[in-house]
């Protein structure tokens, strides 16, 4: 591990000004520091914002919830607020990581956690998105764990977080304040970066700016909510598909549909042309073949990754069975949410 | 005067007529309280005065040589010390009692991971960073990574190989089908470490190691010293499974660094480390075919694999070891097709043999079942062969069939349905079992026990690899000596005690189990000397010496302490009897029929090993092979990358041992059975046990669940909709 300094700031001014002068921040950690032990990352300089004031609230609004930035996992997921309103956020953080993990990991470091391409996390493999220009093994490699839309030549890594999944969903914005004290709101969607010939930057944050929280809207009355992961054991894996998905349903009809895709995308991934499909119509087999088609539709894969193909079709349809009342939630056979 | 005992004939049951009561007891670990608590120091856990912290380099090549290391960069960081390697540096770790070094490449590249170079400093952080500024210039060579390019040695008997493809030709009923296994880690929590100590040309090594009687002759070979020169440590070892069977290239580099440095050097591979350079299990490819007459009686089996290993090693997964004897047949053949690899080599892991070839053969069973129209349980009790289907030997005791009968009672086999028969929701039920079975070794293993007033003390070199040695040795002296449990310390883990067989082959327990007893033994003729009676009419009990009408406490009885050394060594009993525990798993599963994930939801195992020496450690031991097998089954697999050889499932993360939610509750019972043939104490292993078959058990109930038939290990959800979507499901 290389020396670095560590700062610790007292406040959010403080942290501003550290990073816009190229220092890294710390929240949680748990992803940071692993990168750093591996010398993935290798900051100059560290700021601890665990200990500035304001970040770690969740509050209602108007509109939903304000959930600060330094909110852990643990606590957004057990709060009772958001298990009754927004069930699909807890479903979603709770599938990821361990409970000791969890316990430590940020709201805005969850959202800004780096992508699990083993190639990324070995120094002596060459990745674009470590070292531009160097290549990408993942191509022709073991790809087992990356993307199959939003790729590019230069990169197919996957976005790994399942929380920021469910928040495209819930069409959440990210607070974001600048060095200069000034604050903008930016909807997940466009927070995220595919990676294109820069799979080095990932995200449209400008140097010192931070997340100081993250708007959840409030979701329409009577809907129904699912977070569906499916991975290579029951827990403590990373999704290799995973659905979020939320669905009101009027009179036999999905008179408000909505989904989003982990696993599979460059970014948390959402389709509108799909929810488009759904929406106002009857749930049916085909439909939801459909609409699974439309989200593939651009779907690029490798030797290792083109079982995500059927593999989400698949998930789709049984989420969206669950959604619609076709298929009961089978309580005792999947333990991943009691267990989590 | 060292007792010397060979297994030549079966021996008295001692151990049921001594009346203490704490053999077979469920008594807690005596050293748990030190692990739960942080204060049993592990490998790396000991801070010596004046200790210097040393990072593996390994390669990132997979075949050539180290032309140059240039450190210059390493040399600006405060706190550095330098950086070894050369001619002593090891290549990969000893192959299990090896009892020599493993090969010492020099400047030699054979696989990705390789260690080629050890960097020291003061502190670790600075060792780390040091390391990754090594410029280290190599020569490639084409190497082979990738298992579709790799040369294959074959071994076959051409005859048997003949016999068995004549009576296929004529059976009832055939099978005829190709598994595949992935490669396994061990993943043992405690990562490899060793802390080298020079004392003059005495070297002292803590280190986290299986057999130590072993590695220190082949600690010696790699050091040229005399084996006199060497101690090694490892009172605490968190998990070996094979792994930490012989001695690693950190232990070798930390010995050379501390040398020229005159100084402790630590070395701790990193988890990802860890997985590129300890030996692996290989992947492998097998192929059964089994043929059987209209009652499902078998006549023929073949049991053929394919694995990979690095040139030089001389070790081969004995992939059909438990098919040779399992089952009947008269026809049998085993062809091994071993193909050389610029990989990791493969050694021991965890069951060597039957954790993979099992996966195989008891799944070729029940497919063998469905052809026949027979239940799974009634075509293994119809196959239960009377000797050695190939040598003819007879079995010492043998628990097969008991094993099948209690498991299908306990677990309500009589419930299980048809293929595709259960549905809840979008999720298939099915239920699933497997036969188990893992051959019984004895090994030359010395100990010491001695009686001072009512205490007593056990010293050998055996190691407690979590298994539990600290427990049974205690109370095997205890029975013996009729003391409570708490009476006896057990000194384990030094090479200055007297030398053990060492924790591998499930034959630890039964070895030195069997080398205490006799040393104990033998304390009870010297205390019936003292009590001026015949050993045979002494009783030993709550600490009372009881002869005739004579009754003393052992307290006043024992004024000076009283030692005596005992070894065991294999006998006539090991070439009259095949020896082998037994048992039979049962599992229900339920697998979605949409996603393909699979969970397992209930597990039930019986087994048959001899006397249970502690019944929970020996629990322990079945419910961890159990998790391992499902492990196999469903989400193991280290995954290496064709074109470079490199692993990249190099952490725990992406290395993918069950989690809690994948294993149910698992039910373990034992038999009461008691081979005379085993050894004195009439006790067989345990610890590889409960993995044979095992993973077995979860694809068959699979089967069963879907009416789909999975052949490649572990059913990951892809591999699961794959099948599915095969079948048009
Ligand atoms: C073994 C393991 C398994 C895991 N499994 C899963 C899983 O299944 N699903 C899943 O979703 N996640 C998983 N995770 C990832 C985990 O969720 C993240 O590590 C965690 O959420 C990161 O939060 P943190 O606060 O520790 O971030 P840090 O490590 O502190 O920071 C992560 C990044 O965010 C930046 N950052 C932090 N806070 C801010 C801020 N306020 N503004 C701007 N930038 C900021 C940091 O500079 C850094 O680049 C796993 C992690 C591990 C180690
Ligand atoms: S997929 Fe992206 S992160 Fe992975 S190796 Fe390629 S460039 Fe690097």
């Amino acid at each position: 591990m290389k020396p670095f300094e560590y700062i610790r700031a007292e406040g959010i001014d403080e942290a501003g000004t550290a990073a816009a002068g190229g220092a890294t921040l710390i929240a949680g950690g748990t992803n940071l520091l692993d990168l750093m032990k591996l010398q993935v990352a290798a900051p100059g300089t560290l700021v601890d914002i665990g200990h500035v004031p304001g970040l770690g609230d969740i509050e209602e609004t108007a509109e939903g919830l304000r959930i600060g930035a330094l909110v852990t996992n643990s606590a957004l997921a057990a709060d009772p607020r958001v298990r009754k309103g927004w069930p699909v956020l807890s479903r979603a953080i709770l599938s990821g990581a361990s409970g000791q993990i969890r316990n430590r990991a940020t709201t805005a470091g969850n959202l800004l956690q780096r992508t699990r391409c083993p190639y990324f996390q070995d120094p002596a493999s060459p990745c674009n998105k470590r070292e531009p220009g160097s290549g990408c093994p993942a191509k022709g490699g073991v790809s087992r764990m990356t993307a199959i839309l939003g790729t590019s030549e230069n990169c197919i890594a996957a976005h790994p977080s399942d929380m920021a999944v469910a928040m495209t969903l819930l069409e959440a914005e990210a607070e974001i304040r600048a060095a200069a004290g000034t604050v903008r709101h930016l909807p997940l969607g466009d927070l995220y970066r595919v990676p294109g010939d820069q799979p080095d930057e990932e995200t449209t944050l400008q140097p010192g700016e931070i997340i100081t929280a993250v708007h959840v809207p409030h979701v329409p009355a009577g809907s129904v909510q699912a977070y569906r992961k499916v991975r290579d054991r029951a827990s403590y894996a990373f999704a290799l598909v995973s659905v979020a998905g939320i669905v009101r349903m009027e009179e036999g009809r999905m008179a408000e549909a909505r989904l989003a895709f982990g696993g599979v995308g460059t970014k948390p991934w959402h389709d509108a042309e799909a929810d488009a499909l759904l929406t106002g119509r009857r749930p049916s087999e085909a439909l939801f073949g459909e609409a699974a088609q439309l989200v593939l539709a651009g779907a690029r894969t490798e030797e290792g990754n083109a079982f995500k193909v059927p593999l989400l079709s698949r998930t789709m349809k049984a989420v969206l069975r669950e959604l619609t009342g076709a298929a009961p939630a089978s309580p005792g056979t999947d333990r991943t949410e009691a267990y989590a | 005067m060292t007792v010397n005992f060979r297994m030549d004939a079966p021996q008295p049951r001692l151990l049921d007529q001594t009346g203490q009561g704490v053999i077979h007891k469920p008594l807690d670990r005596p050293e748990g309280p030190l692990k739960v608590s942080g204060r049993a120091t592990y490998a790396a856990e000991t801070h010596l005065p004046g200790m210097a912290h040393g990072v593996l380099v390994t390669a990132s090549i997979a075949r050539g040589h180290v032309e140059a290391i240039d450190d210059s960069a390493a040399h600006e960081l405060e706190g550095y010390l330098g950086c070894w390697n050369g001619e002593r540096f090891l290549r990969n770790p000893a192959q299990g009692m090896a009892g020599a070094a493993p090969v010492q490449p020099g400047d030699r590249v054979d696989f990705r991971g390789q260690p080629i170079a050890v960097v020291v400093a003061e502190t670790f952080e600075t060792a780390r960073d040091a390391a990754r500024r090594l410029r280290i210039l190599y020569s490639e060579e084409d190497a082979v990574t990738d298992p579709a390019e790799a040369e294959f040695e074959t071994k076959e008997d051409a005859d048997a190989a003949r016999a068995v493809a004549e009576a296929l030709e004529t059976a009832a009923h055939r099978i005829d089908a190709t598994y595949t296994t992935a490669s396994h880690a061990a993943a043992a929590m405690e990562p490899h470490a060793s802390i080298a100590e020079w004392n003059g040309d005495q070297l002292t090594l803590r280190s986290a190691l299986q057999m130590l009687r072993f590695n220190a002759l082949e600690l010696a070979d790699a050091m040229g010293l005399e084996r006199g020169q060497v101690r090694i440590l490892s009172p605490y070892v968190g998990g070996g499974f094979g792994s930490k069977l012989g001695l690693g290239p950190e232990a070798v580099a930390a010995s050379m660094a501390a040398r020229d440095l005159g100084r402790p050097v630590r070395v701790a591979m990193t988890r990802q480390q860890v997985f590129e350079t300890v030996l692996r299990r290989s992947e492998t490819v097998q192929r059964l075919r089994l043929a059987a007459d209209s009652g499902g009686r078998l006549t023929a089996l073949a049991h053929d694999n394919r694995q990979f290993q690095l040139l030089g090693e001389g070790f081969a997964e004995p992939v059909p070891q438990a098919s040779r004897f399992l089952y009947a047949g008269a026809a049998r053949s085993y062809r091994q097709d071993l193909g050389r690899m610029h990989r990791t080599p493969s050694g021991s892991v965890r069951a060597p043999g039957e954790a993979v070839g099992q996966l195989a053969m008891e799944a070729a069973m029940d497919e063998l079942a469905d052809a026949v129209g027979l239940d799974p349980v009634e075509l293994r009790l119809r196959n239960i062969p009377d000797a050695h289907p190939g040598t003819g030997t007879r079995f010492s005791a043998h628990g097969l069939e008991a094993c099948l009968i209690d498991g299908a009672a306990r677990f309500g086999w009589d419930r299980r349905a048809g293929p595709r028969a259960r549905q809840e929701g979008d999720w298939l039920i099915g239920m699933g079992m497997a036969g188990a079975a893992r051959p019984n070794m004895l090994v030359p293993s010395e100990a010491r026990v001695t009686l001072a007033g009512d205490r007593a003390t056990v010293e050998t070199d055996m190691t407690d690899i979590g298994t539990g040695s600290y427990a049974i040795l205690s109370q095997i002296a205890a029975e013996m000596l009729g003391l409570p449990a708490e009476n006896v310390t057990a000194r384990l883990g030094d090479t200055d005690l007297p030398g053990a067989s060492g924790s591998g082959g499930s034959f630890g327990a039964g070895s030195s189990g069997s080398s205490v007893f006799l040393a104990a033994k033998d304390l009870r003729g010297q205390i019936a000397a003292l009590m001026g009676a015949a050993e045979d009419g002494l009783t030993l009990k709550d600490g009372l010496a009881r002869a005739g009408n004579v009754e003393k406490r052992l307290a006043d009885l024992i004024a000076e302490p009283i030692a005596a050394t005992a070894k065991i060594e294999k006998g006539e009993m090991a070439k009259e009897t095949h020896q082998s525990g037994y048992g039979a798993h049962f599992c229900e599963v339920a697998v979605h029929a949409l996603t393909g994930e699979i969970r397992v939801r209930r597990f039930e195992g019986t087994f048959a090993a001899g006397r249970i020496l502690n019944e929970k450690t020996a629990r322990s031991q079945c419910i961890g092979g159990i998790v391992w097998g499902i492990g196999a089954a469903l989400t193991e697999e280290l995954v290496h990358d064709a074109r470079t050889g490199q692993p990249v499932t190099r952490d725990l993360a992406s290395y993918h041992v069950p989690a809690h939610a994948d294993v149910p509750q698992i039910g373990v019972t034992f038999l009461q059975e008691r081979d005379d043939a085993a050894n004195p104490i009439q006790a067989k292993g345990v610890g590889e046990l409960g993995i044979s078959g095992a993973g077995a058990a979860v694809l068959n109930a699979v089967a069963n669940a879907t009416g789909v038939r999975l052949r490649d290990y572990p059913a990951t959800p892809d591999r699961v909709i794959a099948a599915l979507a095969a079948a048009g499901l």
